[in-house]
């Protein structure tokens, strides 16, 4: 269990390095960055600041070229690969720009995905993914194929996935790029609520102001570095 | 992961590209299908000519003119010394290991009864002929010792000569017209069929040797000699008595080549298989090599799919497939692709040979061994053939695999 007073996720001096000798690019330059349990947190900043390459660190996705990630405590970038798997199935929830859905397969199949890898089996992976499905309001929708769905739902169900085996963190990249604006409107909404509701911490990556307006906290990244942190009161 | 989830997912993963799925098997399809056919009809061709064989006695003896030097088959029938009626009496009387021998003498004529003709094979044999062979009478009677010893002016014929000469109606009795000479059917012989080598075994007119000595040939030779030994395990026995025999006979001294040649017919047979078995290897050698290409088209097409899934791989990455859990999902697909295309390749390889062995009319024999080993290969192509691409899908990055457009 966490104690009370250290963060949920702690990132010092965190630097990651792409290439090599002359075409090596400096993504981050020793970040430091805390977050707490059931923070709502938006990462701002414009293409090549860094707010991604933060992002995949946070995920588990990549690791940092020098510096350390405490998650729990745990320094993470000293794991082995399968535990890192398992932190990712675990602990994490995805949500991506493109949402990434398996095509030509059920809503339902979708869902169940990280619960397959989980070891979950039979009518306990079906009755989750039901219930993750009704939380995102697809309620009766779960044999339609990823492809017979709008883009507003496909989201939905990406979320769903994100949330099936009941993680803490969800990281969302870009989670209403690809959506119009009230599609947008209604996934924040979707995931303040859900967030509300079974205690979340979100870290979202986004470029757009009006979307940002969901999060408590801002953080904006340029050139690699943090060059704001604000709080700020949710409008209600 | 559990086994039974990863082939869940692997069959998931295939059923959603059912069409490529299908074609990426079709090799080993083709292949497996190739090496059940060619066994199956190998199998039964083989199994017939030894039955054929077998059906001629284990223990007859071929007595040939030419020596074995001489160039195979009667390869110098004509320049080397036909069997007299004295060799044949001295056979008979001197030879213990003999039951029986049976002269014959063959040409191909042309046989008329009435306004239709036939060109067919004539034997002049001596009575005991059917003996040797076996052959019954279906209707009328066989040639006897009174027909050969009188010279008689009869024959016995076969069913294929019957069918065109008499068309359906009883030859039994009727004139039959060979050459200048004319004789009376007595007999009709039973049915026999088509050999494996295409010979129609029912297409001769057999007639007293004595009377083909006087009327056809001119000559009382007898072309070939056919012993019966008076047992399978004293053949050898008899062979050896018989080459002993007609060497003093003929005064051919030590050292010198017989002008003859006795044949056992458990050596043809054993040419025969031999020959048939090379037969059935070689096809078998070129159907395992499509299966081969058949494996090789399953890599192929695993590592378009790897290529083309990227995507698919780094979000099962993200959400928390381990790389062994990937490794396993391609692996069990390159190993139920190549399986299945197994199983079809052996229901569609049992079918074709079916097919195959009614239309050459030989017995259909499913190759079990040939399927079970089929199958086997085919699963070992799958590990074989998809260990790479699942290596390779395994080995990606999440965050590679994730951005990969």
């Amino acid at each position: 269990m966490p104690s009370t007073d250290s963060p949920l996720i702690s990132l010092r001096a965190v630097t990651k390095v792409f290439g090599q000798g002359e075409a090596a690019f400096v993504a981050l330059r020793g970040i430091d960055l805390d977050i707490a349990a059931g923070e709502f947190v938006a990462i701002l900043g414009t293409s090549g600041s860094g707010k991604s390459t933060c992002m995949n660190i946070l995920g588990c996705l990549d690791s940092p070229t020098a510096g350390s990630y405490l998650l729990e405590g745990i320094a993470v970038e000293q794991l082995p690969a399968d535990v890192l798997a398992r932190l990712r199935n675990e602990r994490f929830g995805f949500v991506f720009q493109g949402f990434n859905l398996l095509r030509r397969t059920s809503a339902l199949e979708n869902v169940e995905l990280p619960l397959i890898y989980a070891g979950v089996s039979g009518r306990e992976r079906d009755r989750r993914s039901r219930e993750a499905l009704a939380a995102v309001g697809l309620a009766g929708r779960e044999r339609a194929l990823s492809n017979e769905l709008s883009g507003g739902q496909q989201q939905r169900v990406a979320i769903a996935r994100a949330l099936v085996n009941r993680p803490e963190i969800v990281l969302a990249d870009e989670p209403t790029g690809n959506l119009d604006s009230r599609t947008s409107r209604e996934i924040m909404e979707l995931l303040g609520r859900l967030r509300t509701e079974l205690g979340l911490t979100i870290v979202m990556v986004t470029h757009d102001r009006d979307i940002a307006e969901y999060a408590e906290r801002h953080v904006v990244f340029r050139d690699g570095q943090i060059v704001e942190d604000r709080r700020r009161e949710l409008a209600a | 992961m559990r086994l039974d989830l990863t082939a869940a997912v692997a069959l998931k993963a295939l059923a959603r590209n059912k069409m490529r799925s299908l074609l990426t098997t079709l090799g080993v399809v083709i292949g497996v299908s190739a090496v059940i056919m060619m066994q199956a009809v190998g199998q039964g061709a083989t199994a017939r000519v030894t039955g054929e064989i077998a059906g001629l006695g284990s223990n007859m003896l071929i007595v040939l003119p030419g020596g074995p030097n001489h160039g195979g088959f009667g390869g110098n029938l004509r320049s080397a010394p036909q069997f007299t009626r004295d060799d044949l009496a001295a056979i008979r009387r001197e030879v213990g290991a003999v039951r029986t021998v049976a002269g014959v003498s063959s040409r191909s004529i042309r046989a008329v009864v009435g306004e239709k003709n036939r060109s067919t094979n004539l034997s002049g044999v001596t009575p005991e002929f059917f003996d040797v062979r076996g052959w019954q009478a279906e209707r009328g009677r066989l040639l006897t010792e009174d027909d050969e010893r009188m010279a008689q002016k009869t024959c016995a014929i076969g069913q294929s000569v019957s069918d065109d000469l008499f068309g359906g109606q009883d030859p039994i009795g009727a004139e039959l017209r060979l050459h200048d000479l004319s004789c009376r059917v007595v007999g009709l012989l039973e049915r026999k069929g088509v050999s494996t080598f295409g010979q129609d075994q029912d297409d001769f007119v057999l007639i007293p040797h004595t009377t083909f000595a006087r009327r056809i040939a001119g000559d009382d030779h007898h072309g070939t000699l056919m012993v019966s030994a008076v047992s399978e395990a004293r053949t050898d026995e008899a062979k050896a008595q018989i080459e002993a025999l007609l060497r003093q006979r003929r005064r051919i001294r030590e050292g010198e080549d017989d002008d003859f040649n006795v044949r056992d017919l458990r050596e043809i047979q054993n040419i025969l298989g031999s020959v048939t078995g090379v037969l059935t290897t070689l096809l078998a050698s070129v159907a395992a090599i499509s299966l081969v290409v058949g494996g090789i088209g399953i890599m192929n097409i695993m590592l378009v799919s790897v290529t083309e899934r990227t995507r698919e791989i780094g979000v099962r990455l993200a959400i928390g497939a381990r790389s062994r859990d990937i490794l396993r999902q391609f692996l069990v697909e390159a190993i139920v692709l190549a399986s299945a295309g197994g199983a079809i390749g052996i229901a569609l390889g049992t079918a074709g040979a079916w097919a195959l062995s009614r239309a050459l009319g030989v017995p259909f024999m499913f190759p079990l061994q040939a399927a079970l080993v089929a199958f086997a290969v085919s699963v070992v192509v799958g590990v074989v053939f998809g260990v790479f691409p699942a290596r390779k899908a395994s080995r990606l990055r999440p965050i590679e695999a994730l951005r990969y457009e």
